[in-house]
């Protein structure tokens, strides 16, 4: 009798903790892992693992989400400037009504699509800039002109429109705060590090969770590699690294890329062994800074209580806001070709305006057939040497 | 009659109840504890549950490892408010921290990781308890004290991890983080710092030592195993004795791979991999940051870095250029 009923508490027990192990594994697995299949993508030599890993799942939902929309067609040049014809305009005065039109119409496409004009403009009385909203269009609108203007180290030819970082939203869906300080017990209790709470911009790693304020509005020194074999005085830290980890992990989620799109892991420091996507990261960071000090934070006072942080700041740009997983915003379509004039880089100067038709100055990437994934190394930038090495697409690099 | 014939074990070990042989010298505790059956354990093992010994340095080593216990886990439930379910879902990310860097070997307020210091001070002296309690229980059943010393290899590698090299470098703040994500990350960091550590060859040491083993491990296990059928599990005859299940063990392995290993041999070759794989590991530890500050230019110096054909060309440091913005 008591011996059946320990076999019973046996087994009972035993089916107890298979039950518990599988549902631990199960959520261990759905937390760490994804369904297969993986393409995985050569870019560098072979077997040194210069790869990229893709989930055609994943890139299907990306590519679907970056669908850009058709811009309006080109507006007559000629004829009289906004300035003259509108009351209030002080940034795109030099445009012509045509062209005023068009980008106003635009930018409610890109922006407020749902809200309409009213969303800035009090409709009865345009020039009114008691609407917040319109202070900040057109901060944003100069922001847009420096990108396309000072920054073509980072977005190149290819350039960005209200629509890069909008998608159709009032508020871009990727922006950042400074981050609060957990809820903390207080008293003496240990006080936050700064690390160790799960945030979804760093991939849910135990690592700081606002590597944002520091490297993409602050300038703190992001390289903590030494550059000497022995140990010749370098005063990076460990937990100094954390803080780099953390940010090179927003770099690989917001783009959707691995560590290896810009650095050899075996020496992530080393620019000699680098791809030429790290440079461009490298501007990136510096345009970044630029947008959040000059742009976003600039606008004190201007944002109401509710679209502010816990912090009281206001939101700010990082990889995320524009790239939204994609190695290229909008995967490398420009849509800045038939804005040139309106959005293409201050100042504006007369002959510009002059210029008739928007021709596409430079011959910008025009990609009209998006491709997922990088699958050849990019050419190389400055210098513009290449040796013979280029990768085929589907060809095995030597 | 139950055999050893199956992967897990069929065979009940119940004899019965047995105190074990008397205790030496004046010892301040007894054995505790009614010692009985317990089938699941049985099935692992032997099947009788107690009496153990505690001892003073058994019973100092417990209070002194649930002091930092405590420490750890109220600062991390601290840490989320005191909330409980926040403390339960986050428990894998929450971390008790070592002091910033600025504090270097100084003493920290206790909230700026005068509390690691605490929790890192009660665990260590927690272990060495430990470690003597082992090395006494050997010594009172008359035993060798190897068990003590392959405990000793992995306290060498906690002690070079959260003592010694932030002693050396002058800084808490290298230690390890308490926590469980925390100190896989920590992890992470400490081979970005120094460089990559695989190129560190006591690294590359380590890892061998780990994998063999492993391999070590299950090669003997599945050797006992396998000649269990013929009483293989009856170590100590079998040792001395021709004919035996052990000797048929030694033969698959000379006649597989040329050699064998004895059946005492075979032990020792399981006790130094596995002490080794600390012991290496811990050696490399310590020499990042005192001596090499970055394993892989270390390893390039010393001809360890295959040199692969360029694949993009020349890409230049930014910073390097003229006019660069800062």
């Amino acid at each position: 009798m008591s011996d059946h009923i320990t076999k019973g508490l046996v087994y009972g027990l035993a089916l107890v903790g298979v039950a518990a192990g599988t549902m631990l594994t199960v959520v261990g697995l759905r937390q760490s892992t994804e369904r297969p299949p993986i393409v995985g993508v050569q870019r560098g030599f072979r077997g040194t693992g210069m790869d990229q890993i893709y989930n055609p799942r994943t890139l299907a939902l990306l590519a679907a989400q970056a669908k850009v929309p058709r811009s309006l067609p080109p507006a007559n040049p000629a004829g009289v400037r906004a300035a003259v014809a509108y009351k209030n305009v002080q940034v795109l005065g030099n445009l012509s009504v045509g062209q005023f039109t068009r980008l106003m119409v635009s930018i409610t496409n890109w922006v407020a699509p749902k809200q309409g004009c009213s969303y800035c403009h009090n409709v009865k009385n345009m020039a009114w800039d008691g609407l917040y909203t319109k202070i900040v269009a057109r901060r944003m609108i100069q922001m847009t002109q420096n990108v396309n203007g000072n920054w073509q180290s980072h977005v190149q030819n290819v350039g960005v429109t209200c629509y890069t970082c909008h998608g159709g939203n009032p508020v871009p869906k990727n922006i950042w705060f400074n981050a609060p300080p957990p809820r903390l017990a207080g008293g003496m209790a240990e006080v936050t590090s700064g690390m160790a709470h799960p945030t979804a911009a760093i991939n849910m790693a135990s690592l700081p969770y606002d590597p944002f304020t520091p490297y993409l509005e602050q300038a703190v020194n992001i390289r903590v590699q030494p550059q000497t074999a022995l140990n010749e005085g370098s005063v990076s830290t460990i937990k100094q690294t954390e803080w780099t980890y953390a940010l090179m992990i927003h770099f690989s989620q917001s783009l959707g890329v691995n560590c290896t799109y810009c650095h050899n892991s075996r020496a992530f420091s080393d620019w000699s062994q680098s791809s030429p996507a790290r440079v461009n990261a490298w501007y990136g960071i510096r345009m970044v800074r630029d947008l959040n000090n000059n742009y976003l934070d600039s606008l004190k006072g201007v944002f109401p209580d509710y679209r502010k942080g816990p912090m009281g700041d206001n939101a700010k740009v990082n990889c995320a806001t524009c790239h939204q997983g994609l190695y290229k915003p909008l995967y490398g379509v420009s849509m800045l070709t038939t804005f040139k004039t309106e959005l293409g880089g201050p100042p504006l100067n007369a002959t510009a305006v002059q210029d008739g038709l928007n021709k596409p100055a430079g011959g910008p990437a025009t990609n009209t057939t998006p491709n997922p994934i990088p699958d050849t190394p990019p050419a190389p930038q400055p210098p513009a040497a290449a040796p013979g090495d280029q990768a085929k697409p589907g060809t095995p690099l030597q | 009659m139950a055999e050893y014939q199956n992967i897990l074990t069929r065979l009940q070990v119940r004899g019965p109840i047995y105190a074990g042989t008397p205790l030496e010298g004046n010892a301040a505790f007894g054995r505790g504890g009614v010692p009985g059956f317990n089938h699941l354990f049985g099935r692992l093992g032997d099947a009788q549950v107690g009496p153990i010994y505690l001892g003073t340095v058994g019973l100092a080593a417990l209070i002194c490892g649930f002091i930092a216990f405590e420490i750890i886990g109220l600062n991390m439930w601290a840490s989320v408010g005191w909330d409980p379910v926040q403390f339960l879902r986050q428990l894998p990310w929450l971390a008790l921290e070592p002091p910033a860097p600025s504090y270097g070997l100084h003493f920290p307020p206790l909230a700026q990781g005068g509390w690691w210091l605490m929790a890192g001070f009660f665990l260590t002296t927690s272990i060495i308890l430990w470690w003597v309690r082992v090395y006494r229980r050997a010594r009172a059943l008359g035993l060798g004290t190897h068990t003590a010393w392959a405990f000793g290899a992995a306290i060498w590698l906690y002690l070079v991890l959260g003592f010694i090299r932030p002693l050396l470098v002058g800084s808490w703040s290298e230690a390890v983080p308490f926590g469980i994500f925390p100190h896989l990350d920590w992890t992470a960091a400490f081979s970005l710092r120094y460089g990559n550590l695989f190129y560190n060859p006591f690294h590359m040491l380590s890892i061998a030592f780990l994998y063999g083993s492993t391999l070590l491990f299950a090669m003997h296990a599945a050797t006992i195993l396998a000649t269990s059928r013929f009483g293989a599990e009856r170590e100590l005859e079998q040792i001395a004795d021709r004919g035996t299940a052990f000797e048929r063990g030694g033969l698959f392995w000379r006649w597989t791979m040329g050699f064998c290993a004895t059946a005492e041999s075979i032990h020792r070759w399981a006790w130094w991999f596995a002490i080794l794989c600390p012991l290496t590991g811990g050696m490399g530890i310590l020499l990042s940051g005192t001596v090499v500050d970055n394993w892989y230019l270390w390893g390039q110096h010393h001809g360890l870095v295959p040199v692969y054909p360029p694949t993009w060309g020349t890409v230049i440091d930014p910073s390097t250029l003229p006019g660069a913005p800062k």
